[in-house]
């Protein structure tokens, strides 16, 4: 039985994310209790290969295929090429873009099984035990991962980085390059960065946030004033962004912006765990939300069931006072 | 362009949902079902691209409860046909063997150009259907998609790869997406179309052929996170929460 553990490395362009520190910190805890070691794989991009000191090996794969934006079909066939070299006990990906487009396929394509939405993961006599997050935070599930190669996406923010950031000096290998990538349907082009107009979320020391408990785009107005009052932006959980009530910029969370202001407060927010991603490190957090059970609870310093429109004016009227 | 739209129902997360006695599962008798956001944005999209291009719109989805009321409002909504695997267990579907029941009709459909579907949902335990109806089919797929674009007979195609940055690229041939947003957010369909759709049409049905499940995780035990009781709850009408609140910004410095 194979007893190392593969991390795959989730970056298209830019820097190494946080994230994947995280799950190397996670592997060499579960690799150590497998007797096995701690393997990274880099697709594409090799820049900043000398920050993974933590691994044991880095495999790398390079073609031009991968070496300009994102095609998720020559990713997958990239860490297929290094899940062949590597034969991992446990494939570990991060609950990204990369991680959902691809740890499904690859599991099935190994034939193990798979666990999503991760925020726990230890040993157990021969198999992997996983604790997900499901129903947005609502309840835990804590399942066995029993085969010869498993997967699992991790939730950001779960495992602490520092232990994947330890200085070493791991073995580079190359990986030779799958042939299917010069006959891809699937081909990359464009990277685009986000917009930069408009409002900054991310320097406020206060912010007002807004989801769709808020329920219309009429009803913003509200928050809006509330905001204006304060002299602050409003910022806003996804759907608001989706249903088009504000523009991205305003966006907090996973594919937003990532805010730590002194005070955040959320009125209407559940607290998916794609929201706190974004948020969960504010100093000090209020939030407003009518379901005493809603997962924002469990992050927030202070809160109230209180409904939303009854609350905001009350706010209001005490700041004009 | 012949775009199938995979559709499923998920337990409401507004509602509370109860641990049934098995310790794991979800007690269904007393949650209430709703169509997955996602999949909606998915219908979406399919929508626009058959209004923009031409073609077909079908939705399926495995039965499961209150599942006609999303099939009829999707037919409400434009689609053309919708079609519901019949014979499936009760009870949690695991997205792997929901993808391989929904490959067997797609692979009995065949003359489809593209497979649709949410990029996630709430209790996909065991991965997200994109990449597990693709891998089942031997088809490329995409996910966390939020814009596909016909171009001549292929699809443009957005994806969001964190923070904003969006990257693309183009699939020819047949490609399964799993959308995060559509170009706009999901039509409305108004009550007395969705009775006309279902007076006027009908859901075809499809029964579920064997599939080899493979492997899963063991769900060995289902439970509400540990209250860590961090929130103080404000207690009070709401004069005297919006005073608390106030103070709270004060004693920061945020405010005079
Ligand atoms: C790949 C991916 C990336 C994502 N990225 C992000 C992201 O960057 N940011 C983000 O926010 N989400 C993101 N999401 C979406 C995320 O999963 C959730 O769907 C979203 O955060 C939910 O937003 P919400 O809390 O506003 O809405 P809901 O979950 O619908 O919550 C609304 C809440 O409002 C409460 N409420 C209703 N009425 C009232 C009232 N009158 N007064 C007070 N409270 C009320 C309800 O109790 C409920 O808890 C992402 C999802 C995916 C799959
Ligand atoms: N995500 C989930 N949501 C609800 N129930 C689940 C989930 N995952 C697994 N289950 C339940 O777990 C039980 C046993 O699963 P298993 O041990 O994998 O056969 C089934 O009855 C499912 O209903």
């Amino acid at each position: 039985m194979s007893r190392d553990v593969l991390v795959v490395n989730e970056r298209v362009q830019g820097e190494n994310p946080d994230l994947t520190f995280e799950l190397i910190g996670k592997a060499k805890e579960v690799a150590s209790a497998l007797g096995g070691s701690v393997a990274v794989a880099m697709i594409g991009d090799l820049s900043g290969i000398d920050a993974f000191g933590a691994a044991d090996r880095i495999y790398s794969v390079e073609h031009e295929a991968l070496t300009s934006g994102y095609s998720s079909q020559a990713w997958e066939e990239a860490v297929l090429a290094v899940v062949d070299q590597v034969h991992p006990k446990l494939i570990l990906f991060g609950t990204g873009t990369i991680g959902i487009d691809l740890a499904g396929s690859i599991a099935m394509k190994v034939g193990g099984p798979i666990a999503s939405y991760v925020v726990d993961l230890f040993v157990e006599g021969e198999d992997i035990v996983a604790t997900s997050q499901l129903y947005g935070g609502k309840l835990l599930a804590e399942s066995v991962l029993d085969g010869d190669t498993v997967v699992a996406t991790v939730i950001a923010g779960s495992f602490s980085g520092d232990a994947g950031k330890s200085g070493g000096s791991p073995e580079i290998l190359s990986v030779d390059p799958p042939s299917s990538l010069t006959s891809l349907s699937l081909v990359s082009g464009a990277v685009r960065e986000p917009e930069k107009s408009g409002v900054d979320i991310t320097t406020s020391d206060l912010l007002v946030s807004v989801g769709r408990g808020v329920g219309s785009q009429s009803n913003i107005e509200m928050l809006q004033e509330l905001a204006d009052a304060l002299k602050v932006p409003l910022s806003a959980s996804r759907p608001v962004i989706d249903q088009g009530w504000l523009p991205k910029p305003h966006q907090v969370g996973k594919s937003g912006k990532k805010v730590k202001p002194k005070v955040y407060l959320a009125f209407g927010i559940s607290g998916a765990p794609e929201h706190l991603e974004g948020m969960r490190s504010s100093e000090l957090i209020i939030a407003c939300n009518t379901d005493p059970k809603a997962p924002i609870f469990e992050v927030a310093h202070y809160g109230t069931t209180l409904d939303l429109f009854d609350l905001v004016p009350e706010i209001l009227e005490k700041l004009e006072a | 362009m012949k775009i199938v739209v995979g559709m499923r129902q998920l337990a409401d997360l507004v509602e509370e949902l109860e641990v049934a006695d098995s310790q794991v599962d979800i007690d269904r008798d007393f949650v209430k079902f709703v169509s997955n956001e996602w999949d909606e944005a998915a219908l979406e999209e399919a929508l626009l691209i058959k209004e923009s291009v031409g073609g077909e719109v079908v939705v399926v989805a495995l039965d499961e409860p209150d599942v006609d009321q999303t099939l009829y409002s999707a037919i409400a909504k434009g689609a053309d046909r919708a079609v519901k695997i019949v014979g499936v267990e009760e009870g949690w579907t695991p997205t792997r063997v929901r993808a391989q029941l929904l490959a067997k009709w797609l692979e009995s459909e065949s003359d489809w150009d593209a497979f649709f579907t949410g990029v996630q949902a709430a209790d996909d335990l065991d991965g997200q259907l994109a990449g597990l109806v693709g891998s089942t089919l031997g088809i490329p797929h995409a996910a966390v998609v939020s814009k596909a674009e016909p171009q001549g007979s292929s699809l443009r195609i957005t994806q969001e790869i964190g923070g904003g940055t969006l990257a693309e690229s183009v699939a020819t041939g047949k490609v399964v997406l799993g959308i995060q947003a559509g170009r706009q957010a999901p039509r409305y369909a108004p009550i007395t179309r969705i009775r006309q759709a279902m007076s006027s049409s009908s859901i075809e049905t499809f029964e579920a052929q064997d599939i080899d499940e493979g492997v899963g995780p063991k769900v060995r035990k289902l439970y509400p996170p540990e209250s860590k009781g961090q929130a103080t709850m404000l207690e009070g009408d709401p004069v005297e929460v919006a005073e608390k609140i106030v103070e709270l910004i004060r004693a920061k410095g945020l405010i005079r």
